[in-house]
């Protein structure tokens, strides 16, 4: 690996952009870049390695590749899987750090200001915005999951309404099935069709019959890690 | 053995540290899982960073084949060429560093240059 190439992945990690690197085991040469068709080095892909490489990169599967006569190493770079949760609630007290061991960059929003505090979640990015504004500053992408934890619908409201404008890969609301009729109702008049409401898992979470807010953190992060590894479909739904 | 703070290094701490070494004017290598076979412990993609001094950060088995890929990857160092590396991770050795594997992997083993 060359320093340039060690220096552009670094880059792409902090601005949180896809990397690949394609490495021709038996001599060496190295491809990389963001995208497959794009990549810069000492190694020429050919139009079938290509699609191999793409492949691989909409699977988030590295692994070596022996489409033509060599065999190449491709190294997925996926950006950062992210957690954004609104409510700084008990169940965010466990699901925050159940979701870092997971491997996510987890940002909790709350503006009432007594709730989201370092004392209560070390560690965390802590956002005392208004939800529709932390999330947009925020800029969800297909990695992005985000899940309403307030009950109050002058928080859950504009955080769903901003997620559902994202392209987000889950997105999650607590409440009962007749709490969620009441939310839909709301989210319809704010002209959001059939569709976009499908994509809210509510109740949220696994039904693993879940009580304690320990439990119904794992139930989501389990629903989050489904939607994640088994339903790619969801990811690729546009905003 | 390494310590599990340095196992357990996720990969942007990995790449991290070989930014650090290398600004020190340390050579390095690093290891990459490119195929399992079996149970192996860490999935294709895992990657151990080594500094001239031997010194490691992440992982490519979790413990048990570290050591034989730290003096290849000092020996790329010194050689400057890649290598590629195959491992039966045996029961014995996996019980040895408590680990429930056995499978295979392989391994490359490059230097960062």
């Amino acid at each position: 690996m060359k320093a340039e190439t060690l220096e552009a992945l670094r880059q792409a990690r902090a601005a949180k952009r896809p990397f690949l690197v394609v490495t021709e085991l038996a001599g060496g040469a190295q491809a990389w870049g963001s995208r497959p068709a794009e990549l810069t080095g000492d190694l020429t892909l050919t139009p079938v390695e290509i699609r191999a490489v793409e492949r691989r990169q909409r699977d988030d599967a590295s692994g070596v590749e022996a489409a033509g006569e060599r065999e190449l190493f491709v190294q997925v770079w996926a950006p950062p899987l992210r957690l954004v949760l609104v409510g700084a609630v008990h169940i965010a007290q466990s699901l925050a750090p159940m979701a870092a061991i997971a491997g996510y960059d987890v940002t909790v929003i709350d503006p009432r200001g007594s709730f989201a505090t370092t004392e209560r979640f070390p560690g965390v990015s802590l956002s005392s915005d208004w939800p529709d504004e932390a999330l947009e500053a925020l800029a969800p992408d297909t990695r992005t999951a985000i899940v309403t934890l307030t009950h109050d619908p002058k928080l859950d409201d504009p955080a769903l309404d901003a997620a559902l404008r994202s392209p987000a890969f889950y997105i999650g609301a607590l409440g009962s099935r007749r709490t969620h009729a009441k939310r839909v109702e709301r989210l319809r008049a704010l002209g959001h069709g059939e569709e976009a409401i499908r994509r809210i898992h509510a109740p949220v979470g696994l039904d693993i019959g879940a009580s304690t807010p320990a439990e119904i953190a794992i139930s989501v992060m389990a629903e989050i890690t489904a939607a994640l590894r088994r339903e790619p479909e969801a990811s690729e739904v546009a905003a | 053995m390494t310590d599990q703070s340095t196992l357990f290094a996720g990969p942007d701490a990995i790449i991290d540290q070989i930014a650090a070494w290398r600004g020190e004017g340390r050579k390095v290598a690093v290891a990459t899982v490119i195929r399992t076979w079996g149970s192996s412990p860490r999935p294709v993609g895992s990657q151990l960073a080594v500094d001239e001094s031997g010194a490691m950060v992440g992982s490519v088995s979790g413990g048990c084949i570290e050591g034989a890929v730290v003096e290849q990857a000092i020996a790329a160092m010194n050689d400057r060429r890649p290598r590629r590396l195959e491992f039966g991770v045996s029961d014995a050795e996996a019980w040895h560093v408590g680990l429930a594997c056995g499978g295979r992997v392989e391994v490359y083993v490059e230097l960062v240059e």
